[in-house]
């Protein structure tokens, strides 16, 4: 085992926990921001919200999130430059980059899986704790932003944890599509030094700390709310 | 006359020549609910018939009956978590518009559906408080963030009704940690703090542990002395004859008898209601 490389490639390492807690983060947040009216509209919504969001959930929990993102960066990333208008637009120096396609996928991915989790989380909730909120009058926006939301999120806090570590885990499949991410930078250690093994174990050390600090974050999360009875 | 006005007139006449002049300085003639020609169907299935009722302020009017005769539903249609087939509701003077959407009669302004909801202090069998927030919170909140007071005022007023009903000690604890009875209580808190024009009760002690009943008891009579207009669905026999000013029987979805306690639990005409009521003699 030779560790000489570390030093120097160690600023690069820092870029891509970077690159790699960004995808995370913005892709967990948007996503969530997805998932919410994603299993909201199947629990209480007319049909024709209701259907196309299961089948959002369905095809993109069918699909290999490799395909996804692929279809997204050299299917859609290689028609945009054949249209003059976008490579024209100001919108060319984001749409020539390959985070954005890889937020959007992850994005996606998040959306579809957590929309499932969070229609069951909405549907957990005890009706009475609802119909209570109806009894005094609450309106419909103000009872899910006060109660149904809130108490939804309480149930699937411990879920969401691990949803999420399994996101974090997935994101070196960005390093497919040109980003240069904490695996990515490992990659061109690999190229460059020829050594083989030790990368590999440097950039998994660095995942099982990620790891920790969301499952760490999470439990004190946890904490924080009180448990349903 | 209608049978329904004929009632209204009636229980109108028992209520103010057998009242006592002691609870009477809290109590004038200004109508709190009415109900008129109610009825209400699941499916093929007629619970209510055809139910009127009148409560005016400070009355205390229980409903009782057997399972299955309406009670709960006539009580859930007053706020609309039911909605009635057909009848009229008047909150404080002010008539409930319904419409039709689709074949279903349906309440024309939810608006004022919200607004005369937060004049109704609904107590439920199950409590139903909201199990993400400690109890102080669970009574601040529809003061809070459906009447919109300050956030002052709304702690003023959970202290107040949470030592009412002597779960001021408990305002940090979540409901789940808190007994069947303290959570009622704690419910009874929460929609004091709404400060309604009517208490609506239902079954409130059903759900609870035979020792925890009287705990509950207590607070609902305390505040039938005070002159608070209550709608109470009961079981418990004694208990409605000790604080009830009208009392209603409902048998298969049609008031079978009503009137002062005395009448319903003494002097029932009705066959049925003698039948019911004998279990407290």
């Amino acid at each position: 085992m030779q560790w000489y490389w570390i030093p120097e490639y160690a600023p690069r390492f820092i870029d891509g926990v970077i690159v790699t807690l960004q995808l995370l983060g913005i892709s967990v947040v948007l996503g969530m921001l997805l998932a919410i009216p994603i299993g909201l509209v199947q629990v209480t919504g007319p049909r024709w919200l209701a259907i196309p969001a299961r089948m959002f959930c369905t095809l993109i929990r069918g699909t290999p999130l490799l395909i996804q993102l692929w279809l997204l960066y050299y299917g859609l990333g290689s028609l945009f430059p054949m249209i003059p208008e976008i490579r024209e637009s100001f919108l060319w120096p984001i749409l020539r980059d390959a985070f954005p396609y890889a937020v959007l996928a992850f994005t996606l991915s998040v959306a579809g899986y957590e929309g499932e989790v969070m229609r069951g989380a909405f549907r957990g909730v005890p009706k009475g704790e609802l119909e209570a909120a109806r009894a005094f009058g609450m309106g419909r926006f103000t009872l899910l932003r006060r109660i149904w939301l809130p108490r939804a999120l309480q149930n699937v806090l411990p879920t969401l944890a691990g949803e999420f570590v399994l996101t974090l885990k997935s994101t070196p499949l960005a390093a497919t599509i040109t980003v240069f991410d904490v695996y990515g930078v490992g990659s061109i250690v690999r190229q460059e030094t020829y050594r083989v093994y030790e990368p590999l174990l440097f950039v998994a050390a660095i995942y099982v700390c990620l790891t920790a600090v969301i499952v760490v974050f999470f439990r004190w999360l946890e904490r924080r709310v009180p448990r349903p009875a | 006359m209608s049978l329904g006005a004929a009632l209204v007139h009636f229980i109108r006449w028992r209520y103010t020549s057998g009242m006592d002049t002691d609870k009477s300085l809290h109590r004038s003639s200004a109508e709190a609910l009415v109900v008129e020609g109610l009825h209400k169907s699941f499916g093929n299935e007629e619970v209510l018939r055809g139910v009127s009722l009148l409560a005016n302020e400070g009355d205390v009017l229980s409903i009782i009956g057997a399972s299955g005769s309406g009670k709960s539903t006539l009580l859930r249609c007053i706020n609309l978590l039911e909605q009635p087939s057909s009848g009229e509701i008047r909150i404080g003077g002010e008539q409930i518009l319904f419409t039709t959407r689709r074949g279903h009669r349906v309440p024309a302004d939810m608006k004022q559906v919200q607004r005369l909801r937060t004049r109704l202090g609904m107590v439920f069998q199950s409590f139903n408080l909201w199990s993400h927030m400690t109890v102080q919170q669970n009574v601040m909140e529809v003061p809070r963030h459906v009447l919109g007071v300050s956030k002052t005022e709304a702690a003023e007023r959970a202290e107040h009704y949470l030592n009412r009903v002597g779960l001021w000690d408990k305002r940090e604890q979540y409901p789940a940690y808190l007994s069947g009875g303290q959570q009622q209580r704690a419910a009874i808190a929460r929609a004091l703090a709404i400060q309604p024009r009517v208490m609506l009760f239902d079954e409130p002690t059903s759900a609870l542990d035979p020792e925890l009943v009287g705990e509950v008891l207590k607070v609902i009579h305390d505040l039938a002395n005070e002159g608070r207009t209550m709608i109470l669905v009961t079981h418990e026999m004694k208990f409605a004859r000790d604080v009830s000013t009208q009392v209603i029987f409902l048998h298969q979805g049609l008031v079978e008898e009503s009137g002062s306690p005395r009448q319903v639990f003494y002097e029932p005409v009705s066959d049925r209601c003698r039948a019911f009521v004998s279990s407290i003699h």
